[in-house]
């Protein structure tokens, strides 16, 4: 049976929104539902990012936009999954649709029905409780899609029985209609995608924690509280007393780690959340005064265990290791009572407010929803899958990803969300593109050398502008200036109708430029481009006028101030308007081979996914076996065996027809962009050129040789991982693992190797279980099994492995003994093994910084290679078409490593599918007459994108990113940035005030 | 009643963080003076030293750069290179006497809104402490 070439994404949060995006992007129509009203999941709800500090919202928002606009992508927001039928290729999903009561497609957004409503003081879902909303509300300002909602649970009309119009009549476009019903639709997809993530942990039984004090919060509402569009703007303050609180603790592992609560695993991203809260706290006050108590702080992430060094040495945040037993109140203020774990001491100490580091858990609803359509769980409650298929579930055609999964943070989600869509690309690639809508377009008018014919709407928005601006005034106004020929208004303009208004004026008036007085373009810019591309007029010929944002909301007491600045915004665009020129935007063909750099698990994987997805792919290794460091590995965390991984894989790489593999080969000579690159392959019998439109970057790492730690020799003192090659061979009586040997320490090596800890925890479990009368002792600083790993950690102290701590104040001591201070007993001990195992971290391999070098993408600090986002783009580089993943990226275990692959190999099927990409329309134009070859611009661009040739400035225009620093930079005036030139900016500049 | 005098700010913002630094304060009714005309730029790098020149001439009482916090900048480093062209401008501008108000430089995230208005106000309250531009008058003669 043919399969069907749409997908649906159940769960909008930025997972969902990732996988739709990509999927729609390599040709698959999508439909993204969310049961919430809005998209944006929880990542919407969140301040800041760590370890980046990054403004959530504000990163999260545009992929909001961009998936509400697409052509491809159907947002279904306050949408429910009730049941599926059929089979991988072939599903039918019954969705319900629930009503909101009002109809979305007259529904604007302008929040007027909300301002009215007279039923307040609603706990608020987005502000987690902590602020308050109406009956009839949109959850945030940015909302996706920005609808308005009636709760039926608080709406007078529906649970009072009451009459009550207000929000009708305060509805203009008269949108509400009281009367809608549930909607019912059977959607007919090829694959179904579980991207349904977590919840925070509810804390309201753990009562030792006073979870009901208002001084005492979860993370996620203090989240909430520090926020700028948050109930109190942002504020930091007591609820008891409105005072700003001086002293403030975090609790570790509330909800984590406690198998009494039936939560075995770490949440994995606690750690660096509360050291995130406790920095931007720091930066508002610097005074404030933080505690987190924590029992292993887990820093396992890029970029997370320097993070922490900060929140220690350059914020003063105090760490203390420590079990907290209880919180009580005495005299308005909280005391907590903890085990100190350095001291084995209890103590008491007092604070103003009270954080609760809640963990991840998955809702009743969504498990039961899931277990119903067959799709198992595992003992945790998270969606089950293997190591070698991180994002398939059991049943056939349904994936998964994100935190459904299992606790993972935003990269990490994104990455799977990536990998989810490419695998599923794969699997429906035969219906490519069947199900997708490409709107064929009219020929453009020719306006060049003709006198601009503009015509002007200026948009009442109901009464967001038209009730502040004077709007007949402004549309006079406009009409007396030079080469207006139409000027009018509009209630709506992004409406069906006002979009039908300005296509027919084009028409009617043969109108050359369109102004739009309205709301911001960066919202609502692409909108209108569609319409004057649809109407013939090319789209660069559309300026915006931001008369709402920028004037009529922010001067709503100063009515005449606000109409003149609006007619000064209007006749600034005007003026730009007069100036504009079409510009193409020239596609570049791509050639659809791919080059893959490293043969191990993440490149082998990689490479299959591209291949399963129809396109070529040179495989290039440098050493003489494929299999990198996988084949080293002789027992996973999970039971799975690696042998069995790794032998399939190479064989399905060996056998695939479409993959040409280069042993004992290097990459050199990499010249061209995205879409059409060139190299030269090297090995020692021949040199080839090869030719391919993309590149993924899979060079893996190795395990850092720890010469001159512990008296390392390869023998009595050897490493974890050859720990693991001898591990069933091993004679001893007693073992001393240490860990962190040689990370955590001066740079390069600043970081945590993410898997040492699980490594050795499981290593050790493996001796146990063969000889269980080997004494084992593990001398760590935390133990870092973070995520579901933590189960291993509980074993291994089940099976007798005797954990000690240690830390740089006072390492360890290797000689015949092993001398180490045990904090438990307060003294020093002496063991003697037979076998001392160090663990050390994984290193980058050593030509990451030549690799780096030929396709133009950096390397971070620690030699790993530099992500284009460290949240949001984790496979990609800034560069386009040039992509990574595995250790690459940085230390990680196999299921991270095989996920990203599977998202490296997704996000290169975008224009590998495609064929082509679309160059950048904006870019830097050189003016070949004026330019002296002075070489400015070339220093100037970031991207490597200008180049001077025979004297003069070449743009490449696939590599320029439009930023017209360049242009700035020119010292003759040679270098313009299209749609942003000198003499447009200037006619703005000159029109801004009126004399 | 005599009208209070309005100065009159001109404003660049970048795409990606002040200009929706701006928006957010619009979307929260952060109520602003009516001084500012902003014009957006992709980057705050595009910022020209030209066109502040153009609008100090033109008449505007003072030239505000404004762009995306250090580290975030979307190309990655066009606010260096404003910052750099801004300190080098001010130098200029500090030789022919014009007061230090006039040419200002703030980063403001997406989401600063309240930071936003607040910026608004204070730099229209400094330029209304010091009067209209001497150098529009200068070029008026
Ligand atoms: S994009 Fe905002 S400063 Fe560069």
């Amino acid at each position: 049976m043919e399969k069907v070439g749409s997908v649906l994404v159940v769960g909008g949060g930025v997972g969902g929104i990732q996988a739709s995006l990509d999927l729609a992007d390599s040709g698959y129509k999508v439909y993204l539902i969310e049961h919430r009203p809005s998209i944006g999941g929880g990542m919407a709800q969140l301040d800041k990012t760590f370890p980046t500090c990054d403004c959530s919202l504000c990163i999260e928002s545009p992929k909001l936009v961009e998936s509400s606009r697409h052509p491809n992508i159907s947002v279904l927001g306050y949408t429910e999954l009730l049941s599926v039928d059929g089979e991988s290729g072939n599903f039918i999903a019954k969705i319900k649709k629930k009503t909101r009561h009002v109809d979305i497609n007259i529904c604007t957004g302008c929040g007027a029905c909300a301002q009215k409503c007279v039923v307040k003081k609603i706990p608020s879902e987005f502000d987690e409780g902590i602020g308050e909303r109406k009956a009839i509300y949109i959850p945030f300002s940015q909302a996706v899609p920005n609808k308005a909602t009636i709760d039926i649970d608080h709406c007078r009309i529906f649970a009072q029985n009451k009459i009550c119009k207000v929000c009708q009549k305060a509805c203009t476009a008269g949108a509400i209609d009281f009367d809608l019903k549930d909607e019912y639709e059977d959607l007919n997809v090829g694959a179904i995608l579980f991207a349904t993530g977590a919840v925070p942990y509810d804390p309201s039984e753990l009562k030792q924690y006073l979870p009901d004090h208002p001084d005492v919060l979860t993370a996620m509402q203090y989240e909430r509280l520090m926020c700028a569009n948050g109930p109190t703007i942002g504020h930091v303050k007591r609820f008891s007393d409105g005072e700003e609180p001086k002293r403030i603790a975090f609790i570790q592992c509330v909800g984590s780690r406690n198998p009494k609560i039936g939560i075995e695993y770490c949440s994995a991203v606690c750690c660096n959340y509360a050291t995130k809260e406790s920095i931007i706290t720091k930066e508002h006050n610097m005074d404030t005064d933080i505690s987190i108590f924590y029992m292993d702080y887990r820093a396992c992430g890029k970029g997370f265990e320097e993070f922490y060094k900060r929140g220690q040495d350059d914020y003063g945040i105090n760490y203390v290791r420590s079990r907290v037993a209880e919180v009580y109140e005495s005299d308005g203020n909280l005391t907590i009572k903890y085990e100190d774990l350095a001291e084995a001491r209890v103590k008491e100490e007092q604070f103003d407010m009270v954080i609760l580091s809640v963990g991840l858990s998955q809702s009743k609803e969504t498990q039961e929803l899931i277990t119903s359509i067959g799709v198992d769980l595992n003992r945790f409650g998270n969606v089950a899958t293997t190591i070698d298929h991180p994002v398939e579930t059991n049943v056939n055609g349904i994936f998964v990803c994100g935190t459904a999964q299992g606790p993972k943070d935003i990269p990490e989600t994104v990455a799977q969300s990536s990998g989810a869509a490419g695998k599923i690309g794969s699997l429906l690639s035969e219906s490519r593109n069947t199900l997708t809508t490409k709107k064929e377009l009219p020929p453009e008018k020719d306006v060049l050398g003709l006198e601009p014919r503009i015509g002007v709407f200026v948009c009442h928005c109901g009464i967001n502008i038209g009730g502040i601006v004077d709007i007949p005034g402004v549309v006079e106004y406009v009409k007396t200036i030079p080469n207006v020929v139409y000027a009018t208004e509009v209630p709506y303009a992004c409406s069906d109708d006002g979009n039908k208004q300005i296509f027919d004026k084009i028409h009617e008036l043969d109108l050359s430029r369109v102004v739009m007085a309205a709301c911001t373009p960066r919202t609502h810019e692409p909108l209108f481009h569609a319409t004057c591309a649809e109407a013939g007029l090319n789209p660069f010929l559309f300026e915006f006028a931001n008369i709402r944002e920028h004037c009529s909301w922010i001067h709503m007491n100063e009515k005449e101030k606000a109409t003149e600045k609006a007619k000064e915004i209007v006749r600034m665009s005007i003026a730009k308007a007069r100036l504009l020129e079409p510009l193409g935007r020239g596609e570049i063909p791509v050639n659809q081979k791919a080059l893959v750099i490293g043969a191990g698990i993440s490149g082998m994987s990689a490479a299959l996914d591209l291949a399963a997805g129809g396109f070529p792919v040179y495989l290039v290794e440098r050493t003489g076996e494929l299999g990198g460091l996988l084949k080293d590995i002789t027992s996973l965390p999970n039971g799975e065996d690696p042998k069995q991984i790794v032998g399939e894989t190479i064989k399905r790489v060996e056998e695939n027809k479409l993959i040409t593999v280069y042993p004992n080969s290097e990459v050199s000579d990499v010249s061209g962009s995205v879409g059409n690159f060139k190299a030269k392959v090297i090995s020692p019998e021949k040199e080839e050129e090869i030719d391919f439109g993309i590149a993924i970057i899979a060079t893996g790492g190795e395990a850092f040789k720890p010469e001159g730690y512990y008296g390392y020799d390869g023998k009595r003192v050897i490493t974890q991982f050859e720990l693991e090659k001898i591990i069933d061979k091993v004679e001893a009586n007693t073992i001393v693992m240490i860990q962190c040997v040689g990370a955590r320490e001066e740079a390069p090596r600043t970081y945590c190797s993410k898997i040492c800890c699980t490594e050795a925890v499981k290593n050790a479990i493996r001796i146990k279980k063969q000889k269980p009368k080997t004494d084992i002792f593990i001398l760590y600083k935390d133990i870092r099994t973070y995520g579901t790993n933590e189960v291993l950690y509980t074993k291994a102290r089940e099976a007798g492995v005797i954990f000690v701590r240690y830390d740089d104040e006072r390492k360890p001591v290797v000689n015949e003994y092993v001398d180490v201070y045990d904090e438990f007993i307060g003294e020093n001990i002496k063991i003697k093994p037979d076998l001392v195992v160090l663990s050390t971290p994984m290193v980058p391999n050593d030509d990451n910084a030549e690799v780096g070098k030929m396709f133009k993408v950096p390397l971070a600090p620690t030699k790993f290679f530099f992500e284009a986002h460290v949240k949001l783009r984790p496979v990609d580089f800034a560069t386009d078409g040039v992509y990574l993943c595995g250790l690459a990226h940085g230390p990680k275990p196999i299921d991270e490593c095989i996920a990203q692959a599977s998202a490296a190999a997704g996000r290169a099927s975008i224009p590998l599918a495609a064929g082509k990409v679309i160059a950048e329309a904006i870019v830097a134009s050189p003016d070949e007459e004026r330019c002296v070859g002075c070489a400015i611009c070339e220093d100037k661009c970031a991207y490597l994108a200008v180049t001077i040739e025979d004297g003069k400035a070449v743009v490449n225009k696939a590599m320029c990113k439009g930023c017209g620093t360049c242009v700035t930079a020119c010292p003759t005036g040679a270098m313009e940035q299209l749609h942003f030139k000198n003499n447009q900016i200037l006619a703005q500049v000159k029109h801004a005030f009126a004399w | 009643m005599e009208e209070e005098w309005t100065p009159k700010i001109t404003l660049f913002c970048c795409n990606w963080c002040s200009y929706a630094g701006s928006d957010d304060a619009g979307v929260g009714r952060k109520q602003q003076p009516p001084s500012t005309r902003t014009i957006r730029v992709m980057c705050s790098g595009r910022t020209d030293p030209g066109f502040v020149l153009t609008a100090l001439m033109e008449g505007s009482d003072a030239v505000l750069f404004t762009g995306c916090h250090i580290g975030d900048c979307h190309y990655i480093s066009g606010n260096y290179k404003a910052k750099k062209r801004f300190e080098m401008l001010k130098e200029i501008l500090d030789e022919i006497g014009l007061e230090d108000e006039r040419l200002q430089l703030q980063w403001i995230s997406a989401s600063e809104g309240s930071e936003f208005a607040e910026y608004i106000r204070k730099v229209t309250e400094e330029i209304k402490a010091i009067g209209p531009s001497p150098l529009r008058q200068e070029w008026m003669k």
